[in-house]
C-alpha cells in the first residue's frame, strides 16, 4: 500500500433476510477529503453509514480506519477512533435540555483523554457548540428541553453533539432532510467550516444542489451496488446514474 | 392525559402551570438570604429526615417492625427506581433480595461468620453473581431484559425446592440475629438514607446523567463513544447491590432463611411503591413504600387478597395516573394552575 | 426406549402448547403477554364452571372457553395496554400486574383442590410402537402438530398473516401502508389468550386445574421463548423438542425434578452463545437502527 489512506471500505456486503442492502461497495478517503454519497431511496445508503459506524456487522468485506481493521468493531469503540456520525432520524435525547445532549460525548474516553475538565467548563463547551450550529445563544433555546425543540433545531443539535466528540471523520446522513431553504443556507456554513478545520467529510444527501457546491467527489449507490464515482459532474452525466435517476425527480 | 383545554362562553382557555414565585426565588442562592424561601426549601426535607429519626423513640415493638420493613421495602423500590432509570425494568427484584439472603444465610450457617461479615459480603458478592447472569441480555431489547429476570427467581425456587441445597423447603434457621431492635431499625434507617441520597447523588453526576442518556436514546450514545453496556451493567450492581444488601439484613432480622426470600411479593411490592408513587425521583419510591406497607399491614387480615389487591392497584396506577402521586404533590408544591385564554 | 421417544414427544407436544400463545402475541405486536398463564388458567376454570355449574354440554363449554378467553384478551389490550401503547415498561407492568392479580384472585376465591378437574376428551389408550399411550396424550400431539401447521399456513400464505408478517418487522414502514397496528394487537392478543385457553384444555384433563399452573406455565413459555428465539415457530418447536426430550430423559435416568436445572441451563447456555435464542430474528441492539 504505497497511498496511506485514512478511511478504507473494501468490498462490504450485507443483506437483510432476502434484500441485498448493500452488495460489493468499496471506496477509499484520504484525509480531508470530502465525499458525498448520494442515491435512490433504498439504494443502501444508510446501510453504508450503519456498516462503517459500527451500527451493523456485515456478511462479508472490511473496514480500515488510520490501517486499523476496524470490521465487526462496536459502534462506541468505532467513535472512540474519531469516526462521528449524525442519524437520519435526529437522535435526541427528548428528556434532557438541549445543551445537556452535547455534554454526553463530552464524557467519552476519547474526550476525556485529551481534556479532563471539570463539569462547569464543559457546559460553556456546550453552549459554544451549540452556538456554532445556530443555536442563539443568549436566548432560552439551548436550554430547553430538547424533546420540545422545533425540528428544525433538532438536526443540528445532532450535528452539535457529533462535533462535541471531536471527531476526525464526520459522516452525515442526510442532515439537511426536513430542513427549511433558510436552515440549511445556515447549516452550509458550519458544514464548510469543518471541512476548512479539517475533517474528512463523508455527506449522504438528497438536496444534490447544495451538496454539489461543498463536495470534492461523488459517490453514487443504487441497489446497494456502486454505479459511480468522480466529481459532481462525470457522475451525474453517466448513463447509469441517469438511468437510475429517471423517474425519481428530487 | 388531564384535558388541558375548555371552552368557556366561547372562548378557548387552556390549563397553564406556572411556577411559584416562592419556588423560583428559591431556585437559586439567594434562596438562603431570607427564612421564607431557605424554609421552603429545607422543610419537606427536615420533616423526612427528622421524622424518621424520631419514630423509633415513639412507636411500640410491634410498629417498630412494621417500620424496618417499610424501611426495607423502601431500599428495594430504590434498588428497582435506579435500575430503571438507567432503562432496565426488573421484573425480578426478587433475585436480588433473595441471593443476599441466601449467601448471607450460608456464610453464617456454614462458615460461621458473624453478621457484620455476612451482609457487606453479601451484598456485594451477590449483586455480583446477579449481574453476571444477567449481563448477556443487555445486548437485547428490554423485553428480554424482564423476562429473564423474571424467570430467574422462579428458577432457582425450584432448583432448591427440588434438590433440597441450602435447607431445600425447610431453609436455614437459627441464624445470628442484631444485638436488639435498636440496632435494628436505627442500622436499616441509616442505610435508607445513605441509600436514597447516594443514589440522587449519583444521578447528579456524570454518570447519572449518561444513564439518563442511555435510558432515552441508547444508540446516541453508542454515537457518541460510550460503552452503554459498562454503564448498565454497572448500574445493574449498583441497584442490585441495594437489593441483596435488604435481602442479607432480613436474614439476619428474622434469623431465618427459605424459600420465601424468592417470593413474587419482592418482586411486586417495589414496582408498586415506585409506580404509586412515581419512578425516576426516587422520592416517588420511598413514598409509596411508606404508604403502601403500612397500608399492607391493615390489610394482613384479608391474606391473600393483598397481593390481588397491589396488583390491580399497580395496573390502574400504571394506566391512570402514570407519573405516580409523589409527582403529582410535587407538582403542587411547585407549581399552580390556573386557566389562560388563547388567542 | 421407544417409551422414551412418545412420551418425548408427548412432552415437547406439551410445550409447544403453551409457549406458541404467548409467542405468538409477541411476535405479531410485540406486547409480552405477562398474563398468559392467567389465561391459560382461566380458561380451565371457565369450562369447569360451565360444565359444573351451568351444566353446559362438555364440548360446548370448549368452544365457549376458547372464544370467551381470547375476548378476554381483546378486552385486556382494549381497556388497558391501547391507552399504554407503545410505553413498554408501562405494558409490561401492566401485563404483569393482571396476571399475578388474576392469578392470586383465583387462589383467594379457593378455586383450587381435588374437585377443580376436566375430564378426558377419550379415555382409554392404545399401543404404539409397543408403549401403551392414553388418546388424551395423543390428541395433545394432534392439536399441537394441527396448530402449528396452520399457523404455519396462515401467516406464510393468506393475506392476512402477510400483513401481520408486515407489522411485526416493521410497524413504522406497516402503518404508512395502512395496516392498522392497533387492531393487528387485539387480535393478536385475543389469538393469543385463545391459544393458551386450547393448551390448558388440552393438557389440563391429565391432572388437576391448579391455580400455581398460571405461573409455572408463564416461566415454561418465556424458557422457550429465550432458549428458541421468540418469533419463530421453528425455534418454538427446536426448544420444546429439546425440553421435552430433556424432561424425558431427566426423568429416567435421574430425578424428574432435576428438568428445571436442565432449563436453567439451557437458558444460561443460549443467553451466552446466541442470546435472541437459536431461531430468534432479533438481531442485536445495534442493529435496531
Amino acid at each position: 500500500m504505497t497511498e496511506h489512506y485514512q478511511l478504507s471500505v473494501e468490498n462490504l456486503t450485507k443483506s437483510f433476510g432476502g434484500v441485498r442492502a448493500v452488495h460489493d461497495v468499496s471506496f477509499r478517503l484520504k484525509e480531508r477529503d470530502f465525499l458525498g454519497i448520494i442515491g435512490p431511496n433504498g439504494s443502501g445508503k444508510s446501510t453504508l453509514v450503519n456498516l462503517i459506524t459500527g451500527f451493523v456487522r456485515p456478511d462479508s468485506g472490511d473496514i480500515f480506519y488510520m490501517g486499523k481493521k476496524i470490521t465487526g468493531r462496536k459502534p462506541y469503540s468505532i467513535a472512540n477512533l474519531g469516526i462521528g456520525r449524525t442519524f437520519q432520524m435526529a437522535k435526541v435525547f427528548h428528556a434532557l435540555p438541549a445543551f445537556k445532549n452535547i455534554i454526553i460525548p463530552l464524557i467519552s474516553p476519547r474526550i476525556k483523554r485529551s481534556r479532563g475538565g471539570q463539569y462547569g467548563e464543559r457546559d460553556d463547551v456546550a453552549i459554544d457548540l451549540l452556538e456554532e450550529v445556530g443555536f442563539e445563544r443568549d436566548s432560552a433555546v439551548p436550554y430547553m428541553t430538547a424533546g420540545d425543540l422545533p425540528h428544525g433545531y433538532l438536526k443540528r443539535l445532532e450535528l452539535a453533539r457529533c462535533m462535541a466528540l471531536r471527531p476526525d471523520l464526520i459522516i452525515m446522513d442526510e442532515l439537511f432532510s426536513g430542513m427549511s431553504m433558510a436552515e440549511v443556507a445556515g447549516t452550509l456554513p458550519v458544514v464548510e467550516k469543518l471541512k476548512e478545520e479539517g475533517k474528512t467529510l463523508i455527506m449522504i444527501e438528497h438536496r444534490l444542489k447544495e451538496l454539489f457546491r461543498v463536495v470534492d467527489r461523488v459517490m453514487v449507490l443504487n441497489y446497494g451496488q456502486k454505479i459511480a464515482e468522480g466529481t459532481p459532474q462525470e457522475v451525474m452525466e453517466t448513463d447509469a446514474v441517469k438511468k437510475a435517476y429517471l423517474g425519481s425527480e428530487e | 392525559m388531564s384535558r388541558s383545554y375548555k371552552e368557556n362562553k366561547g372562548s378557548k382557555y387552556r390549563r397553564e402551570r406556572l411556577d411559584r414565585g416562592i419556588k423560583a426565588r428559591s431556585d437559586s442562592i439567594f434562596a438562603l438570604s431570607s427564612y421564607r424561601e431557605a424554609l421552603y426549601l429545607v422543610f419537606p426535607r427536615a420533616l423526612v429526615i427528622v421524622g424518621l429519626l424520631i419514630l423509633p423513640f415513639v412507636l411500640d415493638e410491634y410498629w417498630t417492625k412494621v417500620l424496618i420493613i417499610t424501611c426495607v421495602m423502601a431500599i428495594l423500590a430504590l434498588s428497582w427506581d435506579f435500575i430503571a432509570l438507567a432503562g432496565m425494568l426488573s421484573l425480578g427484584q426478587a433475585l436480588f433480595f433473595g441471593i443476599g439472603s441466601y449467601l448471607s444465610g450460608i456464610m453464617n450457617h456454614y462458615m460461621g461468620l458473624s453478621p457484620v461479615f455476612c451482609i457487606p459480603l453479601a451484598t456485594m458478592v451477590g449483586s455480583a453473581i446477579c449481574t453476571a447472569m444477567i449481563i448477556p441480555v443487555l445486548r437485547l431489547r428490554g423485553i428480554y431484559f424482564a423476562m429473564v429476570t423474571f424467570v430467574l427467581p422462579l428458577i432457582i425456587t425450584s432448583i432448591i425446592e427440588m434438590t433440597g441445597i441450602f435447607g431445600g423447603v425447610e431453609g436455614l434457621s437459627a441464624l445470628s440475629p442484631f444485638p436488639n431492635l435498636w440496632v435494628t431499625v436505627y442500622f436499616i434507617i441509616l442505610a435508607l438514607f445513605a441509600c436514597f441520597f447516594g443514589f440522587r447523588r449519583l444521578m447528579d453526576t456524570d454518570y447519572g446523567l449518561a444513564l439518563k442518556a442511555i435510558r432515552d436514546n441508547d444508540q446516541a450514545v453508542m454515537s457518541s463513544g460510550i460503552n452503554i453496556y459498562w454503564y448498565k451493567a454497572q448500574a445493574l450492581f449498583i441497584g442490585g447491590a441495594a437489593g441483596t444488601f435488604v435481602g442479607a439484613f432480613m436474614t439476619h432480622h428474622y434469623r431465618f432463611v427459605g424459600l420465601p426470600a424468592f417470593s413474587m411479593d419482592y418482586t411486586i411490592f417495589p414496582i408498586a411503591c415506585t409506580v404509586v408513587g412515581g419512578s425516576g425521583m426516587f422520592s416517588g419510591a420511598l413514598f409509596g413504600a411508606f404508604i403502601l406497607t403500612p397500608l399492607g399491614e391493615f390489610l394482613r387480615a384479608i391474606g391473600t387478597w393483598r397481593i390481588v389487591f397491589y396488583s390491580f392497584l399497580m395496573v390502574a396506577f400504571v394506566v391512570v395516573v402514570p407519573e405516580g402521586i409523589f409527582h403529582y404533590l410535587q407538582r403542587k408544591y411547585h407549581q399552580f394552575e390556573r386557566w389562560v385564554k388563547t388567542e | 426406549m421407544s417409551g422414551m421417544i412418545v412420551y418425548g414427544l408427548v412432552n415437547s407436544a406439551m410445550f409447544v402448547l403453551m409457549a406458541l400463545g404467548f409467542s405468538l402475541t409477541f411476535g405479531i405486536s410485540g406486547v409480552a403477554n405477562f398474563a398468559h398463564g392467567a389465561f391459560y388458567v382461566t380458561g380451565a376454570y371457565l369450562t369447569w364452571q360451565m360444565v359444573n355449574s351451568l351444566g353446559f354440554a362438555y364440548p360446548l363449554a370448549i368452544a365457549l372457553s376458547i372464544v370467551i378467553t381470547g375476548l378476554f384478551g381483546a378486552i385486556m389490550y382494549w381497556v388497558v395496554l391501547y391507552r399504554i401503547r407503545g410505553l413498554e415498561l408501562s405494558e409490561v407492568i401492566a401485563t404483569f400486574g393482571l396476571g399475578i392479580g388474576l392469578i392470586e384472585t383465583y387462589r383467594s376465591l379457593g378455586l383450587s383442590g381435588h374437585s377443580y378437574k376436566l375430564p378426558k376428551f377419550v379415555d382409554g389408550s392404545i399401543e404404539i410402537l409397543g408403549v401403551y399411550i392414553d388418546f388424551q396424550r395423543l390428541i395433545i400431539i394432534g392439536v399441537a402438530t394441527l396448530l402449528i401447521v396452520s399457523l404455519w399456513f396462515f401467516s406464510h400464505r393468506s393475506k392476512m398473516g402477510l400483513a401481520f408478517r408486515g407489522i411485526a418487522q416493521d410497524e413504522y414502514t406497516a402503518l404508512a401502508f395502512g395496516i392498522e397496528s392497533d387492531i393487528t394487537a387485539m387480535v393478536s392478543l385475543g389469538i393469543g389468550c385463545s391459544l393458551a385457553a386450547i393448551a390448558a384444555l388440552v393438557i389440563v384433563p391429565l391432572s388437576l386445574i391448579q391455580v400455581d399452573e398460571g405461573k409455572h406455565i408463564l416461566i415454561l413459555a418465556l424458557a422457550v421463548g429465550i432458549v428458541g428465539g421468540m418469533e419463530s415457530i421453528v425455534g418454538i418447536i427446536t426448544a420444546s423438542l429439546v425440553f421435552g426430550f430433556a424432561q424425558i430423559i431427566v426423568a429416567t435416568y435421574f430425578n424428574p425434578h432435576y428438568t428445571m436445572i436442565v432449563m436453567f441451563a439451557a437458558i444460561l447456555f443460549v443467553l451466552i452463545v446466541k442470546p435472541s435464542g437459536l431461531f430468534g430474528k432479533f438481531k442485536e441492539l445495534e442493529e435496531r437502527v
